[in-house]
């Protein structure tokens, strides 16, 4: 009989030590008589759980939301194992400077990679367990009764021989003093009850009322405003300013250099601001990129993929080139993608107030810590002056992980010490100063015996490399092995066909425009060349493309799974209606496994209408139902709006698009019903935020081929005049 | 100076008659529930009713809206009790990131309000708003929802 939790303060250090790894435990507890305690005075049980006087739950979120739902998630995760009342939970951010003080009790703030649920499921969930045992415990002591005879739900402790009851609201003192057990068991899936529902999310009201804290809404007794522009040439710098020219513009208060290629205007509202920015003479120092255009990048991404020139090898076996030499039949396409903005809705913007020796920061971000990181940096001051505040985000999409909008924000507060500075960037300034989806080309070659069987595969790859601007120390001997994403060998985003000789390359070429994560990354471009290929083979032989697929997969059955569910459902053996046609596509990403279908009409060649889409997702798991749906079914309006409207060019240096009327975004008239397939299979967590948008462009690539026989092999749609019908 | 009438109270404003509405609503008067999307007339985050019709703030100049009778997301709601759209959005839970959803809020309940019982055509005419995290599917079904009570 378990009556009393162990202290254990060993593993309270091991879980600190691991945290640096971004594995934390999660179980910061306080020893002793000493309480951590919530701002409003009510007991931490631990870093995930507070609990108020009146049963309310407040759970700590360290991910950001940014409408993937995963404040929902966690908390559903939290409060399944912590059994209580689902109806009194409530959310919190900590900050990531509470965390770095408290030895980052929360672990990893990085809300990216489609990791917000996978990447901390284990700790969330232990750090709930935790809490009821300490709750349930701190009632026995009460009741001088052993802990096992006592059980908990909906918030309410029982002590089973008695009847008698009490609840956490009461209980939350107490068990806030007491030692976290050394060891808890987690439920299993199957007993869920809280976890694996379709629960409403907790963060809708607010978003329906305008009453919802954005950062762009966020305000501070005496802010100014500021709008910025920086050199529209990356890599170029500030070289002058005419600031005389509108010092007595209205509303002006100053006008400050931003690092070394930035200028602000601040003022008393971002309208003055933005205006006197305008009108503001600007001379820029160009720098080596002003020449730079799409058709020079292309022509140096073209040269890679030449097999002459040298190329990182991310996944082979067998000898491709040689058994490509002596093949009965070789086919060869070249394909290419382009750079991509990820337009969140909510242009970037922070707030910033700096004393002069103390610093706080109140932002949306995807990676809080890396946001806290560049803002102790910028301020000159010591982390522990320093905090960062996170809000709602108003979309990421990948470009909230960067911190370059924080870093701007504190260096204008820097020197205006003691007024709160918001900055926020015009949408010009948004689509002309990301971190775009990286271009790259492909060759793809493939190769047959004289019985029509697929012997062999090349796929060259030549173009931009995220990691090797924005975390060097991730690549591996110089390869980035993200540039393999739903290509690779193992891991986490495994290639599904099983093909003799096999040789996947990638001839890395970093132009000067800055790469970033964009929802769903690699798999974008790579399930574009791999699948719409794997379609062209198909054809090359006279195969069905599900047949010709099915022949390459039974080595990979979850991928089979999810590619057999899409095409049953489709209806992919009986004919589809007049007029309509068919395509497929699937891809492992992020730890999950995704296939879609698309049915589609075509008229006059150029005007297509996307009338159904089926996607089939294997998550593993599957925490809340109706958000992962909602999850698949926008990976096809971000991924279709890439494909048809998306595309960022290049000239003088610069991006050509600057706002939604030149990089446009679908509407809900061009939004297909899309049906979803959820079959968690069970023993391993996959994401689910970004897989889908793989398979979102080459279904309806494939099914374009089907319509009119023309192979398209170069996005965006809309620079071959094919648009939405 | 500009006479505005807001939510059904006039406010009157320090502001350039040049100033959009939108920054006029967001900085001046204080309701940050509208949203800059664009400031192109794109994108629809920054729809309001101008004497009952959904214009794009961004896109009207302060002068313009001089006499007129704006209504913000902050307004939609009437006696303490959610517009039937605000309603149905919670009901179906159709926000994402949320950001854009007060200004489709705002061109779903104008459009109800000229035609209660759209089609899906009608819908696809009206709502022309971008929501970057995908919505529609959850947009429409609310739409008839409340077509349909």
């Amino acid at each position: 009989m378990n009556q009393h939790v162990k202290l254990n303060r060993r593993a309270f250090v091991i879980g600190t030590a691991a945290a640096g790894a971004g594995l934390a435990l999660g179980f910061n507890l306080p020893f002793g008589p000493t309480v951590a305690r919530a701002a409003d005075g009510s007991p931490e049980i631990n870093a995930w759980v507070v609990i108020r006087p009146d049963d309310t739950v407040v759970i700590r979120i360290a991910r950001s939301e940014m409408g993937q739902g995963s404040l929902t998630g966690l908390a559903q995760l939290v409060a399944e194992e912590l059994e209580c009342d689902w109806s009194k939970v409530t959310t919190e951010y900590p900050t990531p400077g509470q965390s770095a003080a408290r030895g980052r009790p929360w672990g990893d703030f990085s809300t990216g990679g489609s990791r917000g649920i996978r990447g901390s499921h284990d700790y969330v969930r232990k750090g709930g367990a935790t809490a009821r045992l300490m709750l349930i415990q701190a009632a026995a002591n009460e009741w001088k009764v052993p802990a096992s005879e006592c059980s908990a739900a909906n918030s309410i402790i029982t002590h089973l021989p008695t009847g008698r009851t009490t609840t956490y609201g009461k209980m939350a003192e107490a068990a806030a003093k007491l030692s976290p057990p050394s060891d808890v068991k987690l439920k299993d899936a199957k007993d869920w009850k809280i976890a694996g529902k379709g629960l409403k999310r907790l963060d809708t009201a607010d978003k329906t009322t305008g009453a919802m804290v954005y950062g762009i809404d966020f305000k501070l007794p005496g802010m100014l405003n500021a709008a910025i522009k920086d050199c529209p040439v990356f890599g170029g710098k500030l070289k002058s300013f005419d600031e005389a020219k509108i010092a007595n513009m209205k509303g002006v208060k100053k006008v400050v250099r931003v690092g070394d290629s930035g200028v602000a205007v601040v003022a008393d509202t971002w309208w003055h601001a933005k205006t006197a920015l305008d009108a503001l003479p600007i001379e820029w120092d160009e720098g080596p990129n002003a020449k730079t255009s799409s058709e020079t990048i292309s022509k140096w991404l073209a040269e890679g993929l030449e097999p002459s020139q040298t190329a990182f090898v991310g996944n082979k076996n067998g000898d491709a080139p040689a058994e490509i030499s002596r093949a009965a039949k070789v086919v060869e396409a070249v394909y290419n993608y382009p750079y991509q903005n990820q337009a969140t809705m909510e242009p970037m913007n922070a707030t910033a107030l700096h004393t002069g020796d103390k610093l706080d920061v109140w932002c949306g971000t995807q990676n809080g810590e890396a946001a806290f990181a560049t803002a102790v940096q910028a301020s000159g001051l010591s982390a522990d002056k320093c905090d960062v505040h996170k809000l709602i985000l108003g979309g990421g999409f990948g470009r909230r992980g960067q911190s370059d909008y924080v870093r701007q924000a504190v260096l204008i507060a820097k020197q205006m010490p003691g007024t709160p500075i918001k900055l926020l960037w015009s949408r010009e300034e948004d689509m002309q100063h990301g971190f775009y989806h990286p271009v790259t080309q492909c060759r793809m070659v493939g190769a047959f015996d004289a019985d029509n069987n697929l012997t062999a595969l090349r796929m060259r790859i030549s173009g931009q490399s995220i990691l090797a601007r924005l975390r060097p120390e991730a690549m591996i001997n110089g390869m980035d092995p993200a540039t393999f994403q739903g290509l690779a060998p193992s891991g986490e985003a495994v290639i599904g066909y099983s093909i003799p000789n096999l040789l996947i390359e990638h001839s890395m070429r970093n132009p000067h425009v800055p790469p970033g994560f964009w929802r769903g990354v690699n798999i974008n471009p790579n399930t574009i060349y791999l699948e719409s290929f794997m379609d062209e083979l198909a054809h090359a032989v006279g195969q069905d493309p599900l047949a010709f697929r099915r022949k390459l997969m039974s080595g990979h059955p979850k991928h089979l799974a999810v590619l057999n569910a899409v095409a049953e459902r489709i209806g992919w053996d009986k004919p589809p209606p007049q007029g309509v046609y068919r395509g497929l596509a699937q891809v492992m990403g992020y730890g999950s496994y995704v296939a879609g279908a698309a049915e589609i009409s075509v008229t006059d060649g150029s005007k297509i209408k996307v009338h159904r889409i089926v996607a089939a997702t294997d998550p593993g798991y599957v925490v809340n139902p109706a958000q992962v749906e909602r999850q698949v079914a926008g990976s096809f309006v971000y991924g279709l709006s890439a494909l048809f409207y998306g595309g960022c060019t290049v000239k003088d240096g610069r991006i050509e698009q600057t706002n939604f009327d030149t990089y446009n975004s679908m509407r809900i008239s061009e939004m297909p019903k899309v049906e979803t397939i959820l079959m968690p299979s069970g023993g391993f967590w996959g994401g689910v935020g970004e897989p889908t948008i793989g398979v979102a462009a080459p279904a309806v690539l494939n099914a374009y081929f089907a319509a009119t026989g023309k192979r398209i092999r170069s996005v965006p749609l809309r620079q071959q005049n094919i648009g939405f019908a | 100076m500009a006479n505005l009438t807001i939510n059904g109270k006039k406010i009157e404003i320090d502001v350039e008659p040049d100033t959009p509405l939108l920054w006029a609503i967001r900085e001046n008067i204080g309701l940050t529930g509208t949203k800059y999307g664009c400031g192109i007339a794109q994108c629809g985050a920054c729809t309001v009713h101008v004497d009952g019709v959904a214009m794009r703030s961004c896109g009207m100049l302060v002068s313009e809206a001089d006499g007129k009778a704006i209504t913000t997301i902050e307004g939609l709601a009437a006696d303490g009790k959610l517009h039937k759209v605000q309603q149905a959005w919670i009901d179906h839970d159709v926000p994402q990131c949320g950001y854009c959803q007060t200004g489709m809020i705002m061109a779903v309940a104008a459009l109800l309000k000229d035609t209660p019982k759209p089609t899906d055509e009608e819908i696809n005419e009206a709502i022309t708003n971008i929501c970057r995290c995908g919505t529609f599917a959850q947009v429409r079904e609310a739409i008839h929802a409340v077509a349909n009570a």
